[in-house]
């Protein structure tokens, strides 16, 4: 009894046959996944993988068709209201109040939150500090670059005390000097918080994941750090290992996906 | 507290846009001082100032269609309300969040309208006040317009439908700048089967002091309003379920 309910405290995210149908398309073909506390997993595939509509199924965003999955033990199915005071998201797009400025946003997730005026303040500051804001504060978030946008859309997600953040394609359309400084943000949030971050850039869920799991056609392929994989692959790189999974599993039927739960 | 929070949002989005205020407060403005200046110029009662304003109240009201979908569409294509529906708001906090700041700007718009008019001739009476209030039930179906097109068209249908279009259609079918029996047969039965005549009916009934003349034409608007609000919500809810 005490070892169950270890198990379950340190597991961040459990799904059980989650699937989304979209007409005749399976945009995610029973996943079955186990994300631990504190773990960064990154989801990673091509385009139309099913990363998305995953994130978004676990965000509480899309209904699933089939399954179900929980979070801190939670139901995203039941406990909907529950889930949603779990996590936090940073979506795809930059998702920020335009013509708010920088620290109005932030005032304003703090707010949607329900922290009081004391709390919604020292929030504020604490992320300007930590994301380094400073400077950008009072500038409208529409007009700043993409890259702050993004910064900003984390900072967003974060200052409402999420226990799960959920990063869609954080880095996406971002110059390299842009993703690198958004890198050195993720990682200073890595092991204090469970994230989940889709990509499909190799070298950003290689150089920021605990482990990473890929996926193709709806289906979890393979799951495993950047090594296991490129040990899985032979592959010495870990690009090459990622697309000789994923041509694996297009070439040779019944050797991927993995059956069972993927830990 | 968290609804209150999110009004102020979409009224600070709305306020520092510099366009919104151009058309929204300018456009109403610039018509009703264009229009006096030629009914000064002529012979007959084209333009008169007690039966011109409140047609222009009216018309101006169309603009927060075009406020309230360019905003909620944005938000959509920005991914910013997908960011709102994975935190504690509910779906009312979204729908009287986008509704409710809007009603003061409405009121607001009116009362600037009348009081511009005042300096144009409109002779003072204790009407005009009734007149602001009765811009409640219009702009309930204006905004109810705003919220269902932001829900199902992106930000540059917006612009063509609520922008162009709607404000045509207001401005044609509402009797502001013509007497509708001038065109007469479908056209004018057209016009009296859609709201934006009743609407301009009413103001004109009330700001005239003539209160019964309300009726029939406060239950077109009532009507109108309160099915474009139910078909707002039954969509935004759609779309939010849709995510």
């Amino acid at each position: 009894m005490g070892d169950s309910i270890k198990k379950q405290t340190a597991e961040a995210i459990r799904t059980v046959g989650l699937t989304k149908r979209y007409k005749d398309l399976t945009a995610v073909d029973h996943l079955e996944l186990v994300v631990k506390q504190g773990e960064l997993f990154s989801l990673l595939g091509v385009n139309g993988a099913g990363k998305t509509t995953a994130i978004k199924m676990l965000s509480c965003l899309a209904e699933p068709s089939e399954g179900d999955a929980f979070l801190h033990g939670r139901s995203i199915r039941k406990e909907m209201a529950a889930v949603k005071e779990l996590i936090g998201i940073s979506p795809q797009e930059t998702a920020v109040a335009p013509n708010l400025t920088v620290g109005e946003n932030l005032e304003l997730m703090c707010g949607i939150h329900g922290f009081s005026r004391e709390k919604r303040k020292r929030k504020t500051a604490e992320a300007t500090e930590q994301f380094g804001l400073g400077e950008i504060l009072g500038k409208r978030a529409g007009k700043l670059s993409g890259g702050w946008q993004r910064r900003l859309s984390i900072a967003m997600a974060l200052i409402g005390e999420p226990k799960i953040l959920f990063l869609d394609e954080p880095t996406l359309g971002l110059d390299v000097l842009a993703r690198s400084s958004l890198w050195e943000v993720i990682r200073a949030l890595k092991g204090r918080i469970t994230i989940i971050l889709t990509t499909h850039y190799m070298e950003e869920a290689e150089a920021l994941s605990h482990r990473i799991g890929i996926m193709k056609d709806g289906k979890l392929l393979t799951t495993g750090t950047a090594g296991e994989l490129m040990e899985k692959a032979g592959k010495e790189r870990f690009e090459e290992a990622f697309v000789a999974l994923v041509t694996k599993a297009d070439g040779t039927p019944g050797a991927f996906p993995e059956k069972g739960v993927v830990r | 507290m968290k609804l209150l929070l999110f009004s102020r949002r979409t009224a600070k989005e709305i306020l520092r846009d510099p366009l919104n205020l151009a058309f929204g407060l300018g456009f109403p403005l610039v018509l009703l001082l264009l229009l006096s200046a030629i009914q000064a110029n002529v012979p007959v009662s084209l333009f008169a100032i007690g039966t011109l304003t409140p047609g222009i109240t009216v018309f101006g009201l169309a603009f927060l269609t075009l406020f309230a979908a360019t905003l909620v569409a944005k938000d959509r294509e920005s991914a910013f309300l997908q960011r709102l529906y994975a935190t504690p708001l509910g779906a009312a906090d979204f729908i009287l969040g986008y509704l409710l700041p809007l009603v003061p700007l409405a009121l607001g718009q009116g009362l600037v309208c009348y009081l511009t008019a005042v300096f144009l001739g409109l002779k003072v009476t204790i009407s005009i006040l009734p007149a602001v209030l009765c811009l409640l039930p219009v702009s309930f179906f204006f905004i109810g317009l705003g919220l269902l097109c932001g829900s199902v068209l992106g930000v540059k249908q917006t612009g063509g439908i609520c922008g162009a279009l709607l404000t045509n259609l207001t401005a044609w079918l509402s009797g502001v700048w013509f007497d509708l029996k001038l065109v007469g047969g479908a056209f004018e039965k057209i016009a009296h089967a859609l709201p934006f005549v009743h609407a301009v009916e009413m103001e004109r009934a009330v700001l005239s002091g003539n209160y019964a003349g309300i009726s029939p034409h406060i239950y077109w608007v009532l009507g109108y309003g309160a099915a474009a609000l139910a078909l707002a919500v039954l969509l935004f809810l759609r779309q939010m379920k849709g995510q």
